[in-house]
């Protein structure tokens, strides 16, 4: 794994590290199969949009990097998902989830202060220094551009916050136990256009240290923020390129139609 | 005639809301009519705090201390066998068994409920007394362990399926968002799921309460009803329900005993209120915070 220190070369760098790689990934929910064989790669450090309409398996592919699927009854998942080369299904799930963290689309703050929001990732993994917490917060919710909104009351309930604040204090909590990769559900669904900015610019910010992968409904969100934007349909990739081609000259159809608004 | 229609069910529901009111208050009005009057033959610090409960003795003499503690210690002893067991259960049911298994199972602990208490009080002399009896080489096994043990069984399906329904209750979201940073199954119930399912919790024990001190055959019949004051939970004890229940044959309606007995009903009636009223402010102080 290479370290990127040098912002020129990220670009050069990033195009070599593959983090994320799945080999004709196929999932079933039952006896219905929502993904049909679905190879990407995913670069270290890039911001990777799956775009589509609902249905389309973005989600269901955006689960299984960090085995969330598991919680849903009788699905199956057939093909491979490496990380850093290593199947992930010889890490344990604690340890997967550690390095993979996932915001939702709602806002979920647990029903506990902001404090112990942030804090309780890191508890769960053995930390319990008081001080050591403090400072883990304090970053964390620094690197979601949350802190200095919050920092006079870390204390109070962590629902009393507007819905862009908890989805930022999600992304913290998400940061708070030193993921490498994060991935977003539809991250602003239900957030208003100055917070969804506010979201948008975080994980602008975390670009350099965390490999993120975005599934979003909004399609000028992935304009807007990935470099690579995938778009699924119907359980199966389409098409996968660099964001700024895949939205002026995108080679199928049916991408075309979609990021147009003919359909979905 | 649309209109006269709406009129007429409007104050039908409201004259059912207020009968029922107007029973409670009546209930409570006939209890204080009937046991104020022993007041003027004890005092209420005596009849409260007296350590004797000789009613038959001349002079006789009404003090409940020893009932009341007994209520206390048999509730107490059964509270802490059914809570844990009860949280352990409901978690069991909900977390770990697949759903299907779980709903059967859960029926079958609903089934509990349906058992009368005096079965459980059968169960209690013919079974559970002679084990305890044996178990710690007493004199007799029917002590407030072997109430607080047949009543913790009795308590259970009730807080079990409360228990088990806020547990169910906790938003699929909360263990996603857990689970999601790495926290294990054990973490996740831990603290998330018990906390935030606590305000059920709660209304779970204090229900469990509400059933245990009211209830009267079973420790009736398997408690050995000594009104001693309990010093342990291998004593025979006297609760204050089979008190009323034991002696309420023999008296003499309006003489001091009678009236004694309508006394303790009071004292009862007073504690299920205060336990029922600090259950609902809890739970709506939870509510207002969330």
């Amino acid at each position: 794994m290479v370290t990127l220190t040098n912002p020129k070369s990220e670009t050069l760098n990033s195009k070599q590290n593959i983090k994320i790689k799945t080999n004709n990934l196929k999932i079933w929910y039952g006896s219905h199969q929502v993904m049909h064989g679905v190879s990407i790669d995913v670069y270290e450090n890039e911001i990777l949009a799956a775009i589509g309409p609902a249905n389309s398996g973005k989600t269901s592919f955006l689960k299984c990097i960090n085995r969330l699927n598991d919680l849903i009854p009788r699905s199956k998942v057939e093909g491979e998902i490496l990380l850093d080369d290593k199947n992930i299904y010889k890490l344990s799930v604690s340890s997967l989830r550690k390095r993979v963290g996932m915001v939702f689309a709602l806002p979920l703050p647990l029903p506990l202060t902001i404090f112990d929001n942030v804090a309780y990732g890191p508890r769960m993994h053995g930390i319990k220094e008081k001080k050591k917490l403090s400072e883990i917060v304090e970053s964390s919710l620094r690197s979601s551009s949350l802190w200095d909104e919050v920092k006079d009351r870390l204390n109070s309930q962590a629902m009393k916050l507007s819905g862009g604040q908890q989805q930022r204090l999600c992304i913290a909590r998400t940061l708070a136990v030193e993921p490498e990769v994060i991935l977003y559900d539809e991250p602003c669904s239900g957030l208003d256009p100055i917070s969804t900015l506010k979201v948008e610019e975080t994980m602008r910010e975390l670009k350099s240290r965390y490999t993120q992968i975005l599934v979003t409904n909004n399609v000028k969100q992935a304009a807007r923020v990935s470099e690579r934007t995938a778009f699924f349909l119907m359980g199966e990739l389409i098409e996968l390129e660099e964001t700024a081609q895949l939205f002026t000259a995108p080679k199928d159809k049916r991408t075309d139609d979609y990021i147009s608004g003919r359909f979905g | 005639m649309k209109e006269y229609f709406e009129w007429l069910i409007e104050n039908l529901i409201l004259i059912c809301g207020v009968i029922s009111i107007v029973f409670v208050i009546l209930i409570f009005i006939f209890l204080l009519k009937e046991g104020s009057g022993i007041f003027s033959h004890t005092s209420l610090t005596g009849f409260i705090f007296g350590k004797d409960w000789y009613p038959i003795s001349d002079p006789p003499k009404f003090g409940i201390l020893p009932l009341i503690l007994g209520s206390f210690i048999v509730t107490l002893g059964a509270i802490i066998i059914a809570v844990p067991l009860g949280i352990a259960s409901a978690v069991f049911l909900s977390e770990v068994v697949p759903r299907g298994i779980g709903d059967i199972l859960k029926a079958i602990i609903e089934l509990l409920a349906a058992i009368p208490s005096i079965v459980l009080g059968f169960i209690g002399i013919v079974i559970l007394s002679p084990i305890i009896k044996n178990i710690f080489n007493l004199p007799t096994g029917l002590t407030a362990l072997a109430g607080s043990v047949m009543l913790a069984f009795m308590a259970l399906p009730t807080i079990v399926s409360i228990i088990e329904d806020a547990i169910n209750s906790v938003p699929k979201s909360y263990r996603e968002a857990s689970y999601a940073m790495g926290a294990t199954k054990w973490q996740t119930i831990r603290r998330v799921i018990l906390p935030a399912a606590s305000s059920g919790i709660l209304a779970a024990i204090m229900l469990g309460i509400g059933r245990v001190i009211g209830e009267t055959m079973a420790v009736l019949m398997i408690t050995g009803n000594a009104a001693i004051i309990p010093t342990s939970f291998l004593q025979p004890v006297r609760t204050m329900t089979a008190t009323i229940a034991a002696e309420m044959g023999e008296v003499i309606r309006g003489d001091a005993h009678y009236q004694a007995l309508f006394g303790i009903g009071i004292v009862l009636f007073i504690i299920t209120f205060l336990i029922n009223l600090v259950s609902d402010l809890f739970l709506h102080k939870k509510r207002g915070k969330a």
